[in-house]
């Protein structure tokens, strides 16, 4: 451990913190000042004096908590200095809004990635890799048996299925923020121009990227009765995975319940959420592109926030490199 | 091989019966020969590619991933074959290999050459290939398929009936390319297969008031035992003991398939008996569940078959006959047979259906289930053709159980918590005996579902912890004992036979009522 990567950044119990410019990043507790750097509730939580944040991010939480999420906010710039300290985001291709969070002082860069990904999302721009000298990062899918497919061999499965059992409606489990609408996206890049239905969960994040300019396509909401649900054909349902709990499911007869998350390629997971089509579609880096990333950013040190942090550790262990376990408490795997 | 993954990957995951059936049946309709044929003896347990131990795939993957990576990958995934499928380092430009190519080489090769084979095709293959691959040499594909299933979606790609193609079925060997020529609307293939299977008769279920119209003096009655039915089928040097679906499960019983000096195909009840005492089903599951049993065991646990019909004897097919005229050839024909191994199945005395009734709440052993009745005039015909043959079991044992845990079904259950565990008292507290899926109208499905959202105290992943409130009455066809449960007790076909909504919790019955009744 060099001491002046210190001054720039320190692990707390409340989550990330740079001394020198005096401000959290994710925090995981409420704090005088955050820096935010992704929608996602276990990055941007409720109750922080004031917030830091792309502006897509800050509208996220408006969406989610309500405009008063925070005391002040301020739309980051590119670039901009706090306390001192240089701030600059650059995309993660995580999900609409999401940045890593570069810092520099006294001529050393710290670079935060959040949650990233490196494979072509239609939701946002890519991953700009910043060379550093301390990179943080995930270790969401840290094990070498994640490889995830491309995506667009995931969605062509779904459309195969939905071709073999058109009178099933499909329902996709997909996360809120991010991944149903990369869901959606794929399937009008496959050709898929039907109308898509969408819980009413959906709703307002899916309004909110139309507004962005991402162009979702005709979508309708999920709340048919259930004669309608029935003489659905080829019918497409995408809605947070909680849903398939609730009593919303019962409307529709024998459906083909599906989940797009890096999980399924694990099929322990798969069968114990009761999948019959688990399609392997991730908002996070895999091992090959996880390790990719670390070298090219190639810092003089890597963080690890959470996840599986014991394969990273050993992966730079064999490619000596240093690298440091942080255990942050509070960042959900994958929060499905 | 792809094709053949896709299809083991859906398989693997779709739980519900018609969803599989299609699946298959697309396969067979879409993969070339002779792939298909080799996928069919897969799924049918007749492909004969095990050729690799795990040790070995552990050693061969040792070779190309860190063995620490590879430990923590293991743990997290808990499945070998997986863990290797998905940690092997892929091509840049991964292909396909054909299953036939797989199947035709590792039946070739040598022991040494496997290793060899095995890392080549992985070094290939994209990894959903790769873990069809490990399955397939490690000899547990594991989708939930029997043959009849594999049949019945085999037979949907043409006209001729699953029935008839289960007759032939002993008669083709991997990869079957005439048996697809024929389905496929070739001329049907003339086979000589010896001690064929011949498809079943079953019966209809019946109760005293279904019986009253009919005649008590045109059927005969016979004790129903407790075991499962079976079909022994013997010609020339070949013997064959079959399961009532087809599946051939002479390895697990040599003792009978050793007595079968005959020639013929007879029809009875397998159960294990020592001299006169018929034993208890549960030790005929532990006979079933061996692949080969050992000496001790066969000592023990000895199988016979009680007899109830024969079908075909030295070369005459008594099918045509009517059942009272092949009931006087079984009792001909069992003069030759040993008998340890083949004893008849009684027929009973009655004069009307009140004597029956009497005979049938009272039987002489516990091992019986209730009564058969065949039409004295019936002939021998394939399937459950409602008529001929009834079966009037005795009337289920009956618990009042507490619900403790619901799941949520699958298919036309989406969503809805269909899937319950069940406790009695032991002591202060609530130990489970079971899990019904069935019972209960869709209307009580919708009342039940309610309860369960409404009295959740806990979850555990898909499971739901209710509140100990509910009474059920729980309908069982009877009682094992089980070192697996911790109640000690296993139930055979438990449902739900009324949902007890007035009943308290505290009056549900107590374990020591269900010890009591452990055979």
């Amino acid at each position: 451990m060099t001491a002046p990567l210190e001054t720039l950044l320190i692990p707390r119990p409340e989550g990330l913190y740079c001394p020198a410019g005096d401000f959290h990043i994710d925090p995981v507790r409420p704090v005088d000042r955050a820096v935010i750097t992704h929608g996602h509730a276990d990055h941007a939580r409720v109750g922080h004096r004031a917030v830091l944040a792309a502006q897509q991010t800050l509208d996220i939480m408006a969406i989610r908590y309500g405009a008063d999420f925070a005391q002040t906010t301020q739309a980051a710039d590119t670039e901009q200095t706090v306390n001192g300290v240089r701030l600059s985001l650059h995309p993660a291709g995580h999900v609409l809004g999401s940045c890593q969070i570069a810092i520099e002082h006294d001529g050393l860069r710290a670079v935060v990635s959040g949650d990233y990904s490196r494979v072509a999302n239609p939701v946002c721009a890519p991953f700009a890799p910043v060379p550093c000298d301390l990179f943080v990062t995930e270790a969401t899918f840290a094990l070498p048996v994640f490889r995830h497919p491309t995506p667009e061999t995931e969605i062509a499965r779904l459309l195969a299925s939905v071709d073999a059992f058109p009178d099933r409606a499909h329902l996709i489990g997909a996360y809120a923020l991010g991944k149903a609408q990369r869901v959606i996206m794929l399937l009008r890049q496959a050709g898929y121009d039907a109308p898509i239905y969408i819980h009413g969960a959906l709703q307002r994040l899916c309004d909110y990227h139309l507004e962005q300019g991402v162009p979702l396509g005709d979508l309708r909401p999920a709340t048919m009765d259930k004669a309608e649900a029935r003489a659905l054909q080829r019918a497409i349902v995408i809605a947070p995975p909680s849903a398939f709990a609730s009593a919303w499911v019962q409307r529709f007869a024998d459906p083909v319940i599906g989940m797009a998350s890096g999980w399924m390629q694990i099929r322990a997971r798969a069968r114990q959420r009761g999948v019959e089509l688990p399609l392997i579609i991730s908002d996070h880096v895999d091992w090959p592109d996880l390790t990719r990333t670390i070298e090219e950013v190639d810092p003089a040190e890597f963080w690890i926030t959470h996840g599986r942090e014991d394969a990273l550790m050993r992966w730079a262990e064999l490619t000596q490199r240093r690298a440091r376990p942080l255990h942050l408490v509070g960042y959900e795997d994958d929060p499905e | 091989m792809m094709a053949f993954a896709d299809l083991l990957e859906r398989l693997a995951f779709t739980p519900g019966r018609n969803a599989k059936l299609a699946h298959m049946t697309r396969y067979f309709q879409t993969a070339p020969d002779p792939d298909r044929g080799h996928a069919l003896a897969a799924l049918t347990g007749n492909l004969d590619a095990g050729r690799a131990k795990p040790a070995l795939l552990r050693e061969m993957v040792g070779q190309v991933v860190d063995p620490e990576l590879f430990a923590m990958s293991y743990d997290y995934v808990g499945d070998l074959a997986e863990t290797i499928a998905l940690i092997w380092p892929t091509a840049e430009a991964p292909r396909d290999i054909p299953l036939a190519t797989v199947v035709q080489a590792l039946g070739d090769a040598s022991r040494m050459q496997v290793p060899g084979l095995v890392a080549g095709w992985l070094d290939v293959l994209p990894p959903s290939g790769r873990l069809a691959l490990l399955k397939l040499v490690t000899g547990g594909l594991r989708v939930g398929v029997s043959t009849r299933m594999a049949l019945t979606a085999l037979a949907a790609i043409g006209t001729v009936p699953r029935d008839e193609i289960e007759e032939l079925w002993a008669g083709f060997t991997p990869p079957y390319t005439p048996l697809f020529a024929w389905l496929e609307g070739g001329a049907r293939p003339e086979l000589t297969i010896r001690a064929p299977f011949r498809p079943v008769m079953l019966s209809t279920p019946i109760d005293a008031d279904g019986l009253a119209p009919l005649d008590a003096a045109e059927f005969t009655a016979e004790w129903k035992w407790d075991g499962i039915r079976v079909q022994a089928a013997a010609e020339g040097e070949t013997r064959r003991l079959y399961s009532r679906t087809g599946e051939d499960i002479s390895g697990s019983f040599p003792d009978i398939v050793d007595a079968m000096d005959f020639d013929g195909t007879l029809d009875g009840e397998l159960i294990v008996r020592r001299g006169d005492r018929v034993a208890p089903f549960g030790d005929l599951q532990k006979r079933l569940g061996r692949k080969s049993p050992g000496k001790a065991l066969l000592k023990s646990h000895p199988a016979a078959l009680r007899l109830y019909d024969v079908l075909i004897w030295q070369g005459d097919d008594l099918r045509g006959l009517p059942f009272a005229a092949r009931r006087g050839r079984l009792e001909q024909a069992l003069r030759g047979l040993h008998p340890d191994r083949f004893d008849l199945s009684q027929t009973l005395d009655f004069a009307d259906w009140a004597a029956l009734a009497a005979l049938r709440a009272d039987p002489p052993d516990p091992v019986i289930e209730g009564v058969m009745l065949k039409r004295r005039d019936s002939a021998y015909v394939a399937g459950r053709p409602r008529g001929p043959w009834f079966k009037w079991k005795r009337d289920p044992m009956v618990v009042d159980a507490v619900l403790l845990y619901a799941q949520r079904g699958h298919g036309k259950r989406s969503g809805f918590y269909s899937d319950f565990t069940f406790g009695v008292w032991d002591g202060t507290g609530l130990v489970p005996v079971g899990k019904a899926y069935s019972g209960f109208t869709d209307e009580e499905l919708r009342r039940l579902d309610r309860f369960v959202r409404t009295n959740t105290t806990d979850r555990f992943g898909p499971v739901r912890a209710l509140a100990p409130e509910l009474v059920v009455e729980v309908a069982f066809e009877g009682l094992n004992r089980s070192t697996r449960h911790k109640s000690g007790v296993a139930m055979r076909f438990p449902r739900i036979a009324r949902i007890r909504w007035d009943k308290p919790a505290a009056e549900a019955d107590r374990i020591d009522t269900l010890r009591a009744l452990l055979p």
